[in-house]
């Protein structure tokens, strides 16, 4: 009786295992599948011409090189409006605020339920606040805005993370000294946090290098021909652009679709690379 | 003028949330001399100790009435400023812990937050403190090495450096040797004998041995009471209180 319940149980370990091994490998099969085929039909295109030409109606001249700029300004002015907005935030909800009161939770209540939002709203509201309401006109700065609250809860949900991970101690050791608070959080408790917040960023960042329909929303515009002289000038992105040629009937474009989705996978690869560095330079260092 | 009494301290009580943790503490403590607190777990010891540099303001819930008087200064007036009660009192915790900085900028925080940038200034006053605190000659070479590669002992000495570098009146120790090695205690102690001549030194201890040692006025504390307080030699050869007897002779605690 009772080793036919080991049996059974004994059974019904290894079948879970079977069932989350086999999870794990199909998520892989499909990523790998998508990665091979976009190889196998755009890495023959990728080229230095194709990386510095501009986009034409003709597919073989096509290049994306408004596109890489667009993305690179963009990535760049996002993480110059979110980092400190995140992060500030995130030091009031932790440091600041401990003893909870309505504001704290109206905030984080809030900050969830942005998280979650889907990204075209905030789109809707990018085109409504910056682009009409502010000016800004179809601008990189208002890409950039847009993007920056897109991945604010990100942000600051990170930053939080990261604060909470430095122990308490620091703070007491920093006060016995007589520094003031503002003192202990910017001297110790921030370049302490500092590697999981740029994490988070990155993270953050490599959502929002993605992002297509945002950025269509507020009216990024699709053939430019030209590279942006200032934050106020018009620019695409990667993702727009291979939004673009994919809706084209020829097959030359989607050749390019898959080139121009290379060239974005390495980014974000990169970028994510540079993230999980940082973490491993963090628990390295998380040794109390 | 050095004064003879460095705390005066009068019907304090204090409470977390509804739990009342000090019931009517009335205690001196003077000048230049190490006091012990001795007690046991949970008895208010550390309670008081932090009482007297206001840490306990970090705990929201932390409630305190009565008087302490450091010298002329009223800590829990209105008027008191917590960041200069603890320049004047600094503080050593049970745990080491020292700031994921280099040796250099450990020592050097507590004089840059208050303003001093001169390199000269800072490198004397961080060579000084090491001095004082034994430490100089094991690290003098490696001041810029990261203070969490240090052992444990001297991680402690360190933040005791750290704690003397901003020159305070009084150093508080909260069981600054629970976590050392007896090797490491041992030099803790030789400190703080050596220190008194220039610090008044309060100190919580689980160890009676310890406070028979380092100190020369011991306070035995039980369910936040201050049950008997005297010349350590006195406490520990002829205690007036039975309670006290009993918690020396290990008859309980």
């Amino acid at each position: 009786m009772r080793a036919a319940l080991i049996l059974r149980n004994k059974r019904r370990d290894r079948i879970f295992k079977v069932v989350a091994l086999l999870s794990a490998i199909l998520g892989l099969v499909f990523l790998a599948t998508l990665v091979i085929d976009l190889l196998y039909d755009g890495l023959g295109r990728i080229n230095w011409s194709f990386l510095t030409s501009f986009p034409s109606r003709r597919p073989e001249r096509a290049g994306i090189l408004s596109a890489i700029v667009g993305t690179l300004y963009i990535m760049g002015l996002t993480a110059l409006f979110g980092f400190p907005l995140g992060v500030g935030a995130g030091i009031y909800l932790e440091e600041y605020s401990r003893r909870k009161n309505w504001l704290t939770r109206l905030i984080e209540i809030n900050i969830a339920n942005l998280a979650g939002v889907p990204s075209i709203i905030y789109g809707l509201l990018g085109l409504g606040v910056f682009v009409r309401a502010l000016n800004l006109e179809r601008s990189l700065i208002s890409g950039a805005l847009t993007l920056a609250l897109l991945v604010l809860p990100i942000i600051i949900i990170a930053s939080r993370e990261a604060l909470k991970a430095i122990p308490f101690t620091i703070r007491e050791a920093s006060y016995a000294l007589g520094a003031t608070k503002w003192q202990t959080i910017f001297y110790q408790v921030l370049p302490a946090a500092l590697p999981g917040i740029l994490t988070g960023v990155i993270l953050a960042l490599s959502r929002a290098i993605g992002e297509t329909a945002p950025l269509i929303t507020i009216g990024a515009l699709t053939y430019i021909a030209f590279l942006p002289e200032s934050i106020f000038d018009p620019f695409t992105v990667l993702p727009i652009q291979v939004f673009n040629w994919v809706s084209r009937p020829q097959q030359a474009f989607a050749v390019n679709a898959a080139a121009a989705i290379i060239v974005l996978l390495a980014i974000t690869l990169i970028l994510n690379s540079v993230a999980i560095y940082l973490r491993y330079r963090f628990q390295r260092r998380l040794k109390w | 003028m050095v004064k003879d009494l460095s705390f005066t301290i009068s019907k304090l009580n204090a409470w977390y949330g509804d739990k009342r943790v000090l019931k009517d503490i009335n205690i001196e403590i003077k000048t230049n001399s190490v006091t012990a607190l001795i007690g046991p777990s949970g008895c208010g010891k550390s309670t008081f100790l932090r009482c007297l540099n206001r840490m306990n303001d970090l705990i929201a819930s932390f409630r305190l009435e009565g008087s302490i008087m450091h010298e002329d200064m009223d800590i829990y007036s209105s008027g008191a400023d917590p960041i200069e009660i603890r320049r004047r009192i600094g503080m050593v915790f049970q745990r080491p812990n020292p700031f994921p900085k280099s040796i250099y900028n450990n020592i050097a925080y507590g004089l840059r937050i208050f303003g001093v940038k001169d390199r000269s200034t800072l490198d004397s006053a961080v060579e000084e403190s090491l001095k004082k605190a034994a430490l100089w000659d094991e690290v003098k070479d490696n001041l810029n090495q990261n203070a969490q590669t240090l052992s444990g002992g001297q991680q402690q000495r360190l933040c005791i450096a750290r704690a003397i570098a901003v020159n305070p009146e009084v150093i508080l120790f909260d069981e600054p040797c629970s976590a050392l090695d007896p090797v490491a205690t041992a030099k803790i102690e030789d400190l703080i004998t050596e220190i008194k001549e220039d610090y008044t030194v309060v100190i919580v201890t689980h160890n009676m041995q310890q406070a028979a040692r380092v100190s020369e006025y011991t306070g035995f504390f039980m369910l936040g009471e201050l049950v008997e307080f005297d010349d350590t030699q006195k406490i520990f050869t002829a205690p007036a209180n039975e309670l006290t007897e009993k918690y020396i002779t290990g008859r309980f605690g």
